[in-house]
């Protein structure tokens, strides 16, 4: 399958990421849910989310977010990208009917002492122009066309 | 108001070590995948798994997935939660609502389809009192850890919780 592969070197600090954009609907909410194994009534019933959890409407589960975040940097990345570690702060709802943007920068980039090749890239999702979610995600990135971070284990995966 | 002797004696012991009740398997990650239209052709095209990952794997993300209990099965009375631990703090102060503030995870080593994970829970820390824009609560961080096979570690995910709202 010919997709591209981003390579370490074509990485720089101050790179934007391309913006998703999606008007979330009560499906995506709900398959999201349940895609994750998450049966919380918020997720999936209108009258809880509202009249319980004061939200406008169902919201997306924290676990299908960090599934957003993920596809996000792997569309960036291709395949050979691999996810070292993520930490994300919600301070607002994704619900049903807003209309989500995602924009992402690199941050920084290094090659660790094992010779993996990193990019910490800044996501901000935001509703409206208000950030709900803000994410810093560290990816590996094969440093030429012979590497491959998916293959590293042990004391040659630093994340 | 500090926190009780018997609440701060959880702290960095390791509880509710359980295997998991789902096996990594293939259904899921599609699943998954189409939630997020995650066109990864590491999860959907065998090629290319077999030449990144030699076999079939998850997304790193879906780590969670696979240590969710059922929603019902046989004999079992009441509902168990993913995270009891967090769950036993809310119950212990009273706590009506609580809210995931932040979560940061780490990703040790790659999910095979096959694969069936271990999980346990460790409370690291837990606050004072504090007021927020949802009100008086508590701040505390429940780490759970997963691990496969002889306690290999898969990835960690560290919760911060806020709880608040009518103590009983």
């Amino acid at each position: 399958m010919n997709v591209h592969r981003r390579l370490f070197g074509d990485v720089a600090p101050g790179e934007r990421l391309p913006a998703l954009v999606r008007r979330l609907t009560d499906t995506d909410v709900a398959l999201g849910a349940a895609a994750a194994r998450d049966w919380r009534p918020m997720h999936h019933d209108h009258t809880h989310a509202v009249e319980r959890a004061g939200a406008r409407a169902i919201f997306m589960s924290t676990p299908n977010q960090a599934a957003w975040l993920e596809r996000y940097v792997t569309d960036w990345t291709g395949p050979t990208g691999r996810l070292g570690r993520m930490s994300y702060r919600m301070s607002g709802l994704l619900c049903s009917g807003d209309e989500m943007t995602v924009n992402g920068v690199v941050e920084d980039v290094e090659r660790d002492e094992q010779g993996c090749g990193w990019a910490r890239v800044r996501i901000t999702v935001t509703v409206d122009e208000a950030a709900v979610t803000t994410c810093t995600v560290r990816v590996a990135l094969p440093v030429d066309e012979t590497d491959n971070p998916w293959a590293r284990k042990g004391a040659a995966w630093c994340p | 108001m500090p926190v009780p002797d018997d609440v701060a004696a959880l702290l960095g012991v390791v509880q509710y070590e359980v295997d998991s009740e789902v096996t990594v398997e293939r259904g899921a990650v599609l699943t998954s995948c189409a939630s997020t239209e995650n066109a990864n052709p590491l999860f959907w095209d065998a090629a290319t798994a077999a030449e990144l990952t030699g076999r079939a794997v998850a997304p790193p993300s879906t780590m969670s997935v696979w240590m969710r209990p059922h929603r019902w099965a046989p004999g079992r009375t009441g509902t168990v939660e993913p995270l009891q631990a967090h769950y036993d703090l809310k119950d212990r102060f009273g706590y009506s609502e609580a809210v995931v503030a932040d979560v940061t995870i780490v990703f040790h080593d790659v999910i095979h389809e096959g694969d069936r994970l271990r999980t346990r829970q460790v409370v690291r820390s837990i606050g004072e009192p504090k007021v927020t824009s949802l009100g008086e609560g508590r701040f505390w961080v429940v780490d759970l850890e997963y691990l496969r096979g002889d306690d290999d570690l898969v990835g960690t995910e560290t919760y911060t919780m806020f709880a608040y709202g009518s103590v009983r």
